[in-house]
């Protein structure tokens, strides 16, 4: 096959388009490793530059905007019921947990509150969810060092919680299905005994992890002292979540700032904090946090009280005018929602504060020094959503 | 292979080859977005495991690619990529697009960053709806593919439609 002088064209254009992009970080010494935006190791779309000194990183910078989607000015094109639809595609793994905090940021403003029951069935949905974004952190994570056979289990296990999250909203991925004022439908019949099987299985997946994994030599190898935060770095980045907690730093929104809607209260529960901050302690605060949500999950599923699913509101949603901040605990971190209503069918503006851009956001600190290899374990213990970043 | 390109193989000797192709589909994995979990549970998961199909999902170069699955959200920052990882595989390649975004744009369909759909970059052979489409819609499209495929005759390539799953 003969190459055409316009196909040449657009080679040579292509090359002199990634030059330009790589020259920045080009120095007189060193080279420029380019990771992405499609690497296996970037769970998604972020790509990251390195420039390196032999075998150690010298400056490493993550280029964000690949999967930029323009929610928030989408969020002003669309009424209330529909943003729902739309912010449930940020954190993807974790769905649900998107719509609960604009959800509540919504009902702050309409002054509604939802029905004890469906606080309680909100709650057990939002941990479900939490469960289903972590396992696969916790199965990929084994696949990023090597390890595939834990990618299996954890895929396998997480079907089971994507099973009772179908049964209950009508969506394995992506629900749709809290409402302003309650939740759209009640549960369905014999859906708590299958959810407490469910959780069964999810604790089974933790043992075998902790057995496979985290007990592994070559595993504390490459994760143990390995991208060490301190609390004062973490904390001055605004990093949130496990993340936070990894660096010893005892912070859960879910107990110190739970907002009215959710019910953890009814629960006992505990908040897991590990001194170290490096990659094994980001795994192991993870770990635990996914037991800790199945027991949150088995306590709740006993104590849904009975009434209404939905509270009284308005056919036509318009939100009154006023301004209103709510954050949760989302699987990643604190996600949060600033909504400005002027009265009318639609936000005026939504700010999304999600956790995984301020995380990624210490790559830069954390990367100087270390060596190549160690790069792949940071950047999936730290854990991001390629969604969760660009927004 | 010159008879190939020119188009005269004879018969059988198309039908061996395609009935080859079609059982050795190595799958590039283009996550790029929510549709990228769904691909990697009907990829890698027991419950819907691809590789009975025939399908080898973990090629690590897109040069060593037959199918690109681009699943999800395509933006006009990652679009010149998109082409560029095409553009580097071998032909006779395939791509199937996944879930809406990719097809159409999606919920994003009045966004400004957003590519409405990757059809407007590369050839598409299969399109999968969806928000995000299930696993068992991504084999559909993964099986129905492969049945063109098997139909496939070199001369008569990129004369069909594409095929809708669904």
């Amino acid at each position: 096959m003969t190459v055409t002088d316009s196909q040449k064209m657009a080679y040579v254009a292509a090359q002199a388009a990634d030059a330009r992009v790589n020259l920045q970080f080009e120095t007189e010494d060193g080279m420029t490793l380019n990771m992405g935006p499609q690497h296996p190791a970037t769970h998604g779309t972020l790509r990251i530059v390195a420039q390196l000194d032999g075998e150690q990183v010298v400056r490493c910078e993550p280029i964000p905007g690949y999967m930029h989607r323009g929610y928030e000015k989408l969020c002003e094109v669309r009424t209330y019921p529909q943003v729902t639809t739309l912010i449930n595609r940020i954190d993807w793994l974790g769905s649900f947990a998107n719509e609960v905090p604009f959800i509540l940021a919504a009902e702050k403003l309409m002054d509604v509150e939802a029905p004890p029951r469906a606080q309680v069935i909100r709650t057990i949905l939002f941990e479900l969810s939490r469960l289903g974004n972590i396992s696969l952190f916790l199965g990929d994570l084994g696949i990023q060092l090597g390890g595939i056979t834990i990618g299996f289990y954890a895929f396998r296990d997480r079907e089971f919680v994507l099973n009772q999250i179908e049964a209950a909203t009508g969506g394995r991925f992506h629900p749709n299905f809290d409402r302003i004022g309650g939740l759209k439908d009640d549960l369905p019949k014999g859906w708590i005994a299958e959810t407490h099987r469910a959780m069964d299985r999810m604790r089974r997946l933790c043992d075998e992890f902790e057995e496979l994994v985290l007990g592994n030599e070559i595993f504390q190898a490459r994760t143990r002292g390995i991208g060490v935060i301190p609390a004062d770095i973490a904390t001055s980045y605004g990093m949130s979540g496990a993340n936070l907690r990894a660096t010893g730093v005892d912070w859960d929104l879910r107990r110190d700032a739970c907002p009215p809607g959710l019910s953890y209260d009814l629960a006992d529960w505990k908040v897991w904090t590990h001194p170290d901050g490096d990659s094994y302690a980001r795994t192991w605060v993870r770990l635990q946090e996914v037991r800790e949500s199945t027991h949150i999950v088995d306590q709740l599923l006993d104590s849904i009280p009975a009434g209404p699913i939905m509270a009284k509101v308005p056919r036509i949603i318009k939100v009154p005018e006023g301004e209103a901040w709510v954050a949760t605990e989302n699987p990643l971190g604190e996600m949060g929602y600033y909504v400005v209503s002027k009265g009318d069918l639609v936000p005026f503006r939504v700010k999304i504060r999600s956790a995984s851009f301020n995380n990624i956001s210490v790559v830069p600190w954390v990367t100087r020094g270390v060596f190549v290899p160690d790069v792949i374990t940071i950047m999936a213990s730290l854990y991001f959503i390629l969604g969760d970043i660009d927004r | 292979m010159g008879l190939v390109e020119s188009g005269k193989l004879p018969k059988p000797l198309t039908q061996l080859l395609s009935l080859s192709r079609k059982y050795s589909l190595w799958v590039y994995q283009w996550g790029l977005a929510c549709c990228a979990i769904e691909m990697g549970s009907a990829f890698a998961s027991p419950r819907y495991d691809v590789m009975r199909l025939g399908v080898i999902p973990f090629p690590a170069s897109p040069r060593q690619a037959d199918l690109v699955v681009i699943s999800g959200t395509v933006t006009d920052k990652m679009a010149p990529a998109v082409k560029r990882l095409y553009d580097q595989m071998p032909d006779p390649k395939y791509v199937i697009s996944m879930g809406s975004c990719a097809n159409c744009g999606g919920p994003y369909w009045d966004s400004y960053s957003v590519t409405k759909g990757v059809d407007q970059i590369i050839p598409v052979d299969v399109y999968v709806p969806g928000c995000p489409p299930r696993p068992e819609a991504l084999l559909e499209g993964i099986v129905l593919l492969q049945e063109r495929i098997g139909r496939e005759d070199m001369a008569e390539r990129w004369k069909g439609d594409p095929i809708v799953v669904g």
